[in-house]
């Protein structure tokens, strides 16, 4: 009994709160990383002529795109069940931006799987450019509302556009590295060179970002730019672009892709080191305030975090199942 | 802001601006009628492929990799519209209705992430082994996988009802002030995710979707079988949607009937209004509804109808035996949902669930005599009634969430309180016509989709489509010059 009285009046443990920052943050870096590579190969399509690469672009993307999207609704509905004046708020400010957003991944998951319902050159033209157009949009947006959300900036401000063209690099960047990863010699090598501009314009957008944000003090966040871990994020970053392009240069694929991977992780940490321990600035709330009453956290935590671990397995089998380099026809036969 | 970019004046100009609460209910509304018919279509055709898949691989019979060739497109097509269509859902609950986000999401926020967590991870990751898998895995692994989707699927629906049935009849929490807000705070978990609507809503939908999916399965299959009549798998697939319909058809209907009564007992606003029910006092049903007027339609009322009544039976079904009960009518509310949609769709889902029944029955004597295959009339009537299962769904859907009105949270949150203060007339109408013109188009794709596949289905039967069934879209065969 006393047990069920400590479930009700308390969080499980105290900082529970801060795990859940933390758990919408790893579900939104996921999502960063996962399905920026899929805009990255949605962007990269554009680059291609020849039916047989394009095919081989949408081999790759084909089995994992859908179950990559879906880290964007975890992320979603776990803001929302923990934190849903956060959830509420950051949609309804940043209305055309979200529903631009979803409208944009709806043009993105349709075109290639439309693609291949009617052997017509035109037909496959257009789904074509729904491909690439919502590849591009997709994260453009998201990282636009990002910006806003972090910064308190507007649409049409350095801060949030720099956000929305560092997310839309970054994808570029990690999609060319896992195409290399999977591709032949000739194809490989001219994707890795897109993957190496889009490193080095992604490292000139982070600093540009952060230096404006410095000097223009946006939402408040100068002084946690300046600091260590930032520092620290940024350090890092710069290594795991450079040497990562190094490596592509030798050819070495597989830790090419790590260290490209890194980057929209290292990205996403960012996000939470400059939100913390304020969630939505404009409301001026905290992690604290935010959050719902300790039985609505524990019970999500309870049953959540299980379906979580199941879910990284899930992943594991996943890119298991389809994982080295495509041959031929792909991973169909 | 982005208004202030926009061309506000185009939109004022054109007069096509409506109230933020309007355009936000409208595009809900639009965006969930197109979104459950791809939802359902997953639930529906789980069993069947689990079905196909497993005889596919363990008996190597013929038919069955035809068939569950076939529906595994159908269900992939349909799942990458469900998944494209659903993303927008969870996100208007936030950008157009967040005052309902904020004061449900205690109650509502554990199920939707549970929904992405547990069910919709899992069928999309099992979907792509599903698709693009089957020599890369053992047969045991790719008829699990096959499991997994549909156990994905059917979970999803789980969950979502569970917030929806919430909606209906809420109850495991107690208002709480937050940051300034009265909110939900949730204080009996078991309670608020297991509330008295919850079983009526699951087994009635989860019902809809296979009798929806075994109508779409009999009509293609008719279909087929009428162009083709010895094509061995489609007879197999007709015989199969056949009897799941005698099976699933009937049990909609009892199960209804005992809905309607738990609806009566917790929901006596929405109850009347699916009957016209004006004056408070013995209520009678109206097996079949004419209206006298143009108003009758708008405005249907037991006097200004030709009906088909029951005395006294309204109020025995609404307390499960008593002829004079006294029903609570509509007069007696301050603020009533638009009653004409609730009493027409109410008639129309009823009418086509009794008709369902009646093609089972007919299907199911001709499989008596081995005539199946053989009759055109019920090919073509099968053919005729392959959308009507999604018809019927929708319209149940009007009843369920249009008779909740004015209410968004029965009895606690309005839903004209639940739309965002801070969205202009001008950004949700121009959300709202994006979102008409591009699910249209949308749907207008599935059907290509489903039509085109048919047709190579046929042609790999043998069957040379007729000209006229030629694909005449906006796109000229040959172009040289671009």
């Amino acid at each position: 009994m006393t047990e069920l009285v400590l479930l009700v009046d308390a969080y499980l443990v105290d900082a529970l709160p801060e795990i859940w920052f933390g758990a919408v943050m790893f579900a939104l870096a996921m999502y960063v990383v996962l399905d920026g590579f899929d805009f990255g190969i949605g962007m990269l399509y554009a680059t291609r002529d020849d039916e047989h690469e394009k095919e081989t672009l949408l081999t790759a993307f084909g089995p994992v795109w859908d179950a990559n999207e879906v880290w964007v609704v975890a992320f979603g509905t776990m803001l929302l069940a923990a934190f849903p004046r956060v959830y509420s708020r950051v949609l309804a400010d940043h209305y055309l931006l979200a529903l631009g957003f979803v409208l944009a991944l709806l043009f993105r998951g349709l075109g290639p799987e439309m693609r291949e319902q009617r052997d017509d050159e035109r037909w496959k033209r257009y789904w074509d450019y729904s491909f690439i157009g919502g590849s591009f949009l997709a994260p453009l947006l998201f990282g636009t509302l990002a910006g806003r959300w972090i910064f308190d900036a507007p649409t049409l401000s350095l801060p949030a556009l720099l956000t929305g063209v560092g997310l839309v690099t970054v994808s570029v960047a990690t999609g060319a590295a896992f195409l290399t990863a999977k591709t032949r010699p000739r194809l490989a090598s001219d994707l890795r060179t897109y993957g190496i501009i889009a490193t080095l314009a992604y490292l000139i957008g982070v600093i540009a970002l952060l230096t404006t944000v410095v000097v223009t003090d946006a939402g408040g966040a100068a002084e946690t730019v300046l600091s260590l871990p930032v520092g620290a994020i940024v350090v890092l970053s710069v290594v795991a672009g450079g040497g990562g392009s190094v490596l592509a240069l030798r050819g070495e694929y597989r830790a090419w892709l790590v260290s490209a991977l890194g980057l929209p992780a290292l990205l996403s940490l960012l996000v939470a080191l400059l939100l913390y321990p304020n969630i939505y600035p404009p409301t001026g709330l905290t992690v604290r305030e935010a959050v719902v009453s300790p039985l609505a956290l524990n019970l999500v935590t309870i049953l959540g975090f299980p379906a979580l671990l199941l879910v990284l397995w899930y992943f594991k089998f996943l890119y298991g199942v389809f994982s080295g380099p495509i041959e031929g026809e792909g991973y169909k036969n | 802001m982005f208004s202030t970019v926009l061309p506000d004046v185009l939109i004022q100009g054109w007069a096509l601006q409506l109230s933020p609460e309007l355009a936000s209910r409208a595009q809900f509304g639009w965006t969930i009628s197109v979104h459950i018919i791809f939802a359902s279509l997953s639930v529906g055709l789980a069993p069947f492929i689990v079905y196909f898949t497993w005889k596919d691989v363990r008996t190597d019979d013929e038919r069955f990799t035809r068939l569950r060739s076939f529906w595994v497109k159908v269900f992939a097509a349909g799942f990458v519209m469900g998944t494209v269509t659903g993303i927008p859902m969870s996100f208007q609950f936030g950008t157009n209705f967040p005052q309902f986000a904020e004061v449900a999401g205690e109650l509502i926020g554990g199920p939707l992430a549970f929904e992405a967590k547990m069910a919709f991870f899992l069928e999309a990751v099992f979907l792509g082994v599903l698709l693009f898998g089957q020599e890369r895995v053992s047969d045991r692994t790719y008829i699990l996988s096959s499991v997994l989707v549909g156990v994905g699927a059917w979970l999803s629906a789980f969950w979502i009802l569970i917030v929806n049935a919430w909606m209906q009849t809420p109850q495991g929490f107690e208002m709480i002030t937050r940051n300034g807000m009265e909110v939900a705070k949730l204080t009996d978990p078991l309670a608020a995710f297991f509330t008295p609507r919850m079983p009526w809503m699951y087994v009635h939908m989860v019902n809809a979707s296979v009798i929806s999916v075994a109508l779409l399965v009999a009509g293609v299959s008719a279909y087929i079988v009428w162009k083709k009549r010895d094509a061995a798998a489609w007879n197999t697939a007709l015989k199969l949607a056949v009897i799941i319909l005698l099976v699933t058809a009937p049990l909609q209907a009892v199960h209804g009937d005992a809905y309607g009564r738990h609806v009566a007992d917790t929901q006596p606003q929405k109850f009347a209004a699916m009957e016209a029910h004006y004056d408070t006092g013995t209520a009678d049903l109206h097996l079949l509804a004419f209206p006298k007027s143009i108003d009758a339609i708008t405005d249907p009322k037991a006097e200004n109808l030709f009906t088909v009544s029951l005395p006294g039976v309204g109020s025995f079904l609404a307390t499960g035996g008593d002829f004079d009960a006294e029903v609570l009518g509509l007069n007696e509310y301050e603020e009533n949902p638009p009653v004409a949609i609730v009493f027409w769709s109410f008639r129309f889902m009823v009418g086509l669930g009794f008709l369902f029944i009646g093609l089972a029955l007919w299907g199911g004597y001709l499989i008596y005599n081995g005539r199946l295959s053989e009759s055109s009339r019920f090919l073509k009537t099968m053919i005729a009634a392959s959308p009507l299962g999604y018809a019927a769904l929708l319209t149940g859907w009007y009843v369920t969430e249009i008779g909740r009105q004015p209410w968004v949270i029965q009895g606690e949150l309005r839903t004209s309180e639940a739309v965002s203060s801070t969205l202009s007339g001008t950004e949700a109408t121009l959300t709202l016509v994006g979102f008409v013109v591009i699910y249209i188009g949308l749907i207008l794709v599935a059907l290509h989709v489903l039509r085109w596949l048919v047709e190579d289905e046929l042609s790999e039967l043998g069957v040379r489509a007729s000209d006229d069934d030629r694909w005449y879209g906006p796109v000229p065969k040959v172009s040289d010059d671009d």
